[in-house]
Order: structure tokens, then C-alpha cells, then sequence
């Protein structure tokens, strides 16, 4: 065993998960508050620290300090499960994201494996055990309801979800994420093909069945998060507060904070399949290829580049929830399943279709 | 409400195992496969109820197949407290019906008993009163219109309409004294004329508040998610509305063109230009469109109101029956002794039975007095436009999605101060 890979990993996780996925997630629930107090003419927490940044740990030690009450008419084990399983999987799909170009030699993603895109689906669609056991476990109604709610609901976006990326890695011919976000560098982001190979008729084409690709992820990515226009399972006006209605404490921020997290390792995945990941426009900055060596500011610069592209997506995520009003029920399966998914399965076909008109064998 | 009993099933299968009932031929093939209902309590203490409302309904999965509303759980007994009381000392009790329109209330009620003594306000009482009414209209419809909005989804909505209403909340300060608990009027006129600077600060308002409801309009109005949520959903046909009595928007929204100010006038009504919005489908859509025209026309009639505000005296002449003016009870013998007597006895008024109906926000808002004379009505009975709108409730939401009870008892937009009096 090589301890060297042990200690960078270590770093990597502790650096790259706990000490700023996680303070992401905090302080994503205040630019929350903020930004929705912006747009209804409010003012917003401003109370504690500077421009009441404070506010997280502020909450962190109210969750913290609460009465950790678990009813009497649970099943407990499961009920205290289904927190754990909710932030977890958000986690764990971190581990595949490269969230920069390299520092000092090392690559910025934690495990870099040949599979990314799959080992993300496969983990996060753990997380609908997670709501599923929280409604099922609370023995109570309106917990159910939306248990049942957002299993279907999940699965169903799931499925979109998945196949919306299909195409893309059609195009890119590769299924390492760290590999794909270098391509981008180098040939033009897959939205925004305005350099090298990307600067071609193809390329130009090419942005169609992608940009349908994007728009069907991203709205999926709602669905997935349980946000507006999508929360149905814990739409607070039917449903109380859907699952999560019998918990409260740090079991209740688990919930909470794991929206927050799923949305930012959605955004996470957005920017790396769509947007280019760490890489700035005409590749300024980027190494030649995957393996060649990087200044360790520029490896800062990506990391920064990296998580400005995932802050812009989290705004754009706050801005639709306090902006939009919800879905019922069956127009959500309606979109999901009628609309989505077949545009999703087109889009595929189209994107196969292309690529092999483009790359064709001359004859 | 008469009390009524309903048949429970037993909706646990074990239990019913144990029963051994129905167990013929229980799921024998998979044609007869045997769900259960799930019976839903909702309220008295849910977001979406808007107050204290009990539903108790019965979902078969997401569809209800009954619903059951239960009432009373903020009755005070408005009714009977007034029979105890003298006819001015009632005034606070009509703020707390429909708490979010006391100004109407307190118009509606003064009118009522001025219509028992046969009285007639100056016309700059008259056009105060009017005032009044709207300001109150506005207030509640954009309290209904916000928190229909945020049943739907869209909190910001509720924001921004809660922002005008503090705006008019600010003008009740400067009428009243008072923000929300008004008790503005008495029998025979106001507590005092508008304060300096009042019709300002109102125009201002106005000028204020009609971008913010064209705001208001394109965050919903056109907005596809929205038209979902509420378009051919919780239908009531014209007859239907003029079956169940229901007054208000609610009744307009469905095409009845039945508005107690033109087509009853009362106050100075008559004297104002406006429309009466009415929908056409009679589904939760057409409800909100109403009430969003409805406060336009209020506007107009605001605006109308104060450019031609006439001068004059505001309450009625006769100060053996109504509370003379401070200043001369401090100085007269005579206002000293009327003072006394109506403070002691109340107003004298004759004996017989009235009933008065005002187009108050939420519908017809109706007060019936029977007097036998004297200071104290013999009976005194609220016709409460909430209760009546709410009656039609179990037939709206048979049949149809759990997410639209939410659409439908936020268009109703109802108030369980004034239902349950």
C-alpha cells in the first residue's frame, strides 16, 4: 500500500467535502435566505457576524441544542436510518467530481475513476431510500403521503435524469469525468463550442441535442432535490412538511442540509458535464492533457474557476424556487413521463444520428 | 350546523379479518383487488386551512372520495353576546368577524342599526364610510389573493401583497387610531372625520399599489404552472352558486352578475363609476381573476371617492340619540344629560326587525335585528358570507386531488372568524 495515496486522499476528502462542500451547504441555506429576501423586498438574516454570514453556524448550534424528540409511534431504527441515508449518498458522490485541474502534482478529484457519471446515478438514487424509509418509519399520514410522493417521483425524474446524459457521453466518447472536463478545455464546453475542435460545423451542430440534454437535466435536478417547483413530497401547504414532519433536531437538519447538498453536487455535475468544470473559455490556463504538469496557481485558479461556475448554478436554482409556484401531482408524472423521458429518449437517437452522419465513413 | 352522524368503516384490514366481515370472496382474483381509504385528518391546525377549518377527508390514494369540513372551532357567540349589550357597545365584536375587513364590518353593522332607527348619514358620512369599505376590500382581497399564492407555491406573491396591506394598515392608524381591531363607526357616524393629510397619504397608496398588482399579475396570471393548478379545477356552475348561496367573488366567478352595491345600493354608491368583473367557467382561476379586478374597480372607486369628497357634517344631526360632541357634554347642562342616558341606557330604538345585506369583501354580510325597543337588541343574527361559501365544500372536493383542496379552499378565500362567528 502505497501510504502516499492514502495521505493526498485523506486531504482531498477532508479539504474538498468537509471543509468546503460542507460550509457550502451552510452557507447556501443563507444565500437562500438572502437572495429570497432580496426578491421579496425583505431584508433577510443580517443580524449575526457580517451581512448575518454567521447565520449557519447560528442555526448549526439551534439544531444542535434542540430536544432530539423521536415520537413514540415510530419504527425507530429505520426512522433514525433515513436521516443518515439522505446526506450520505449526497456526500459520497463528491468522491467522482474533479473540482480542479492539479495541485502540486496530485489531481483534484478524490477517486478518479473510469466510471463517474454511473457511480454518481448509482449513488444518489440511494437517496430515495432515505425520504422513503422517513415516510414509511414516522407512522403517521401526511409523512407517508409524501413518502409515497417522492418515491415515485424520484424514480420517475430518475430515469430523465439519466438518459438526458446519454448523449452527451456519446459525444465525448468517455466516461472519466477528470478526461472530460480536460476535453472541454481543450475543444470548446459542451454548451459553448467556441474553440478548438469544437470551432467546427459538428461542434455547432452538436450544441442542440445538448442544450436539450441541459435543460432536461437541470429541470430533473429539481425534481431530484424535492425543490420548487418540484417539492411535492414535503410541500408544506398539504402535506405539513411532507416526510420530515415528525423529526426535528439535528435529524431534521440532516434532511435539510442533504437538499442543499444534493443541489450542489447536481450543480457540481452540471458544470463538469456541461459547462466545462474546472476549465476557463478558450482553455486560458489549462494543461495539455490530463498528465501534464500544472503551476500550483493556476491549480487554484481551477479550483476557484470550478466553484464560482457551481455558485452561479445555485443561485439560479434559488432563484426559480422563489419565483415559481408548484406542480400537483399528476401534471408532475405527466411531465415527467410524457415529456421528458420521450424527449430525452429522442434526443439520444438524435445525437446518434449525427454523430454518425459526421462521422461516416467516406465511401 | 345540525349535528350529524356519519358512518365510520373499518379501514384496517386485520381489524376487519378479525371483524369477519366482507371476507367473502375477498380477493380471490386480482379483478377484486380490496384497497382501503385513508381517512386524512386536515386542520384545525394546518397551513393550508387558513384559520381553525377541520377536514376530515377521505382519500382513495391521491383522490378524495369525501370530504368533511368541521366548523365551530372559533365560535365565541357573537350572536348572543350582542343581546347583552347596548347596540354601539357591539361595534368591537363586528372587527373580530372577518378580522381581515373590520372597516366593512363596522359599516356593514352601523348601517344595520341605522336602518332599525331609521337614519340617514350626511354625504360626507356617507362618502367616509365608502372609503372605508374599499380600503377594507383591498386589504382583504390581497390578503387571499397572498395567501392563495403561497398554498399554490409562490410565497413571493404573499410578500409582496403583505407590503400594500401594510401600507393600509398604516392608513388604518391614521383613520382609527388602531391597525387591525378598527371599531371605526357608531350608530349614526364615525368616531371622528378623516385626519389631515388622509387623502394624501391614500392616493399615494393607490399610485403605489396598482404596479405592485401588475407585478403581481404577470408573476401569476399567464404563468402555465399557475393555470394548471387552478384552471377547470373546483368548478362551481351558475346554478350551483345560486343554489348554495354563495355571494361575494365567489358568486361573480361564476357569472352571476350579483353585486349588492349596484344592485342594492347602498352608502353613495350610486354616485361612483365602476364594474362589476364577473367570470365565466366558475373555476379557481375565474375566482382570482375577480378579486384582482375587483381591487382595480375599488381603486377607481377610491380615487373617485376623494376627488369629490363633500364637505359638511359627518354623523347624524340628532344628538338626543347619539352621543354628543365632547366639548359641549363639558360645557351643557342638556349634552351632559343625553350623554348620561345613552351611555346608561343606550339609544332608544323602535321595535320591529331589520335586515341589512353589504357587499363586504367575502360576500353578503348580512345583520338581522329584532328590536322589542329600547337599548338592546332582542335578537341579533349574522348572515356570515364564510359560512355560507364554505357549505358548498364537500360537493367541490369529491372526486377531485389532494393538492387541490389547497387551490380550492384558497380561492374560496374565506375567514373562520366571521364563519364561526
Amino acid at each position: 500500500m502505497d501510504w502516499h495515496l492514502i495521505i493526498a486522499a485523506t486531504i482531498k476528502i477532508v479539504v474538498f467535502v468537509f471543509l468546503t462542500t460542507l460550509p457550502l451547504v451552510a452557507m447556501s441555506v443563507w444565500a437562500e435566505r438572502r437572495v429570497s429576501a432580496a426578491i421579496q423586498d425583505r431584508v433577510g438574516p443580517n443580524r449575526v457576524g457580517p451581512f448575518g454570514l454567521l447565520q449557519a453556524v447560528a442555526d448549526g448550534i439551534k439544531f444542535l441544542l434542540k430536544e432530539d424528540f423521536t415520537p413514540n409511534h415510530v419504527r425507530k431504527g429505520y426512522f433514525w436510518l433515513a436521516p443518515a441515508l439522505v446526506m450520505v449518498p449526497a456526500l459520497l458522490t463528491c468522491a467522482v467530481i474533479p473540482f480542479g485541474s492539479k495541485l502540486f502534482g496530485e489531481k483534484m478529484v478524490i477517486a478518479d475513476l473510469n466510471v463517474g457519471p454511473l457511480f454518481v446515478f448509482a449513488i444518489a438514487s440511494l437517496s430515495v431510500y432515505g425520504i422513503v424509509l422517513a415516510g414509511w418509519a414516522s407512522n403517521s399520514k401526511y409523512p407517508f403521503l409524501g413518502g409515497v410522493r417522492s418515491t415515485s417521483q424520484m424514480i420517475s425524474y430518475e430515469i430523465s435524469l439519466g438518459l438526458s446524459i446519454v448523449p452527451l457521453i456519446m459525444i465525448y466518447g468517455e466516461l472519466n469525468l477528470g478526461r472530460i472536463v480536460q476535453y472541454q478545455a481543450d475543444n470548446g464546453w459542451a454548451l459553448l463550442p467556441l474553440w478548438g475542435e469544437g470551432l467546427s460545423v459538428q461542434g455547432w451542430v452538436l450544441t442542440i441535442p445538448v442544450f436539450v440534454s441541459f435543460v432536461i437535466f437541470m429541470t430533473s435536478m429539481f425534481a431530484e432535490t424535492n425543490r420548487l417547483p418540484f417539492d411535492l413530497p414535503e410541500c408544506e401547504t398539504e402535506l405539513v412538511a411532507g416526510y420530515h414532519t415528525e423529526y426535528s433536531s439535528m435529524k431534521f437538519a440532516l434532511f435539510f442540509l442533504g437538499e442543499y447538498a444534493a443541489m450542489i453536487i447536481g450543480s457540481g455535475l452540471a458544470v463538469t458535464l456541461f459547462l466545462g468544470g474546472w476549465s476557463l473559455p478558450f482553455g486560458w490556463l489549462s494543461p495539455e492533457n490530463t498528465e501534464a504538469a500544472v503551476p500550483w496557481w493556476h491549480g487554484l485558479i481551477h479550483i476557484g474557476v470550478y466553484f464560482s461556475k457551481v455558485i452561479v448554478l445555485i443561485l439560479f436554482f434559488i432563484v426559480v424556487r422563489w419565483t415559481l409556484p408548484r406542480f400537483r401531482y399528476d401534471q408532475l408524472m405527466r411531465l415527467g413521463w410524457v415529456f421528458f423521458f420521450e424527449i430525452a429518449l429522442f434526443n439520444v437517437v438524435l445525437t446518434a444520428a449525427l454523430l454518425w452522419w459526421f462521422n461516416k465513413p467516406v465511401s | 350546523m345540525a349535528p350529524k352522524t356519519r358512518e365510520l368503516e373499518i379501514h384496517d384490514t386485520a381489524a376487519r379479518v378479525a371483524a369477519g366481515t366482507d371476507m367473502e370472496g375477498y380477493q380471490q382474483t386480482t379483478e377484486d383487488l380490496v384497497g382501503e381509504k385513508l381517512v386524512l385528518n386536515m386542520g384545525p391546525s394546518h397551513p393550508a386551512t387558513h384559520g381553525v377549518l377541520r377536514l376530515i377527508l377521505e382519500l382513495d390514494g391521491e383522490v378524495i372520495s369525501k370530504a368533511d369540513p368541521d366548523i365551530g372551532f372559533l365560535h365565541r357567540g357573537d350572536e348572543k353576546i350582542a343581546e347583552n349589550m347596548q347596540y354601539n357597545q357591539f361595534v368591537p365584536y363586528t372587527d373580530r368577524l372577518d378580522y381581515l375587513a373590520p372597516l366593512a364590518n363596522n359599516v356593514a353593522y352601523a348601517l344595520a342599526v341605522e336602518k332599525l332607527m331609521g337614519w340617514e348619514l350626511p354625504a360626507r358620512g356617507q362618502t367616509i364610510r365608502t372609503i372605508c369599505c374599499e380600503m377594507a376590500r383591498i386589504s382583504a382581497h390581497l390578503l387571499g389573493l397572498g395567501a392563495y399564492a403561497m398554498d399554490v407555491g409562490a410565497m413571493t406573491v404573499f410578500l409582496y401583497t403583505f407590503t400594500q396591506r401594510e401600507t393600509i394598515y398604516d392608513l388604518c392608524e391614521q383613520l382609527t387610531g388602531a391597525r387591525f381591531t378598527t371599531s371605526y363607526t357608531r350608530v349614526g357616524g364615525q368616531i371622528r372625520d378623516l385626519p389631515e393629510g388622509f387623502t394624501g397619504s391614500l392616493e399615494k397608496f393607490c399610485e403605489e399599489f396598482l404596479p405592485c398588482l401588475d407585478e403581481v399579475d404577470t408573476l401569476l396570471t399567464r404563468n402555465k404552472i399557475f393555470l394548471d393548478r387552478t384552471r377547470e379545477v373546483g368548478v362551481i356552475s351558475k346554478e350551483d352558486a345560486i343554489a348554495w348561496g354563495l355571494s361575494g367573488p365567489n358568486l361573480r366567478g361564476s357569472g352571476v352578475e350579483h353585486d349588492l352595491r349596484k344592485s342594492n345600493p347602498y352608502l353613495d354608491y350610486e354616485r361612483f363609476d365602476f364594474d362589476i368583473p364577473i367570470g365565466e367557467v366558475g373555476d379557481c382561476y375565474d375566482r382570482y381573476l375577480v378579486r384582482m379586478e375587483e381591487m382595480r374597480q375599488s381603486v377607481r372607486i377610491l380615487r373617485q371617492a376623494m376627488a369629490d369628497l363633500p364637505d359638511g357634517p359627518i354623523n347624524v344631526a340628532d344628538s338626543k340619540e347619539r352621543l354628543p360632541d365632547k366639548e359641549r357634554v363639558l360645557m351643557s347642562m342638556e349634552e351632559l344629560i343625553h350623554h348620561f342616558i345613552l351611555v346608561t341606557e343606550g339609544l332608544d330604538a323602535p321595535k320591529g326587525e331589520v335586515y341589512f345585506g353589504a357587499e363586504n369583501p367575502k360576500g353578503e354580510l348580512g345583520f338581522y335585528i329584532h328590536s322589542k325597543g329600547g337599548g338592546v337588541p332582542y335578537r341579533l343574527k349574522i348572515r356570515a358570507p364564510s359560512f355560507v361559501n364554505l357549505s358548498i365544500l364537500p360537493k367541490l372536493l369529491e372526486g377531485c386531488l389532494m393538492s387541490d383542496t389547497v387551490s380550492i379552499l384558497g380561492s374560496l378565500d374565506f375567514v373562520m372568524g366571521e364563519c364561526d362567528r
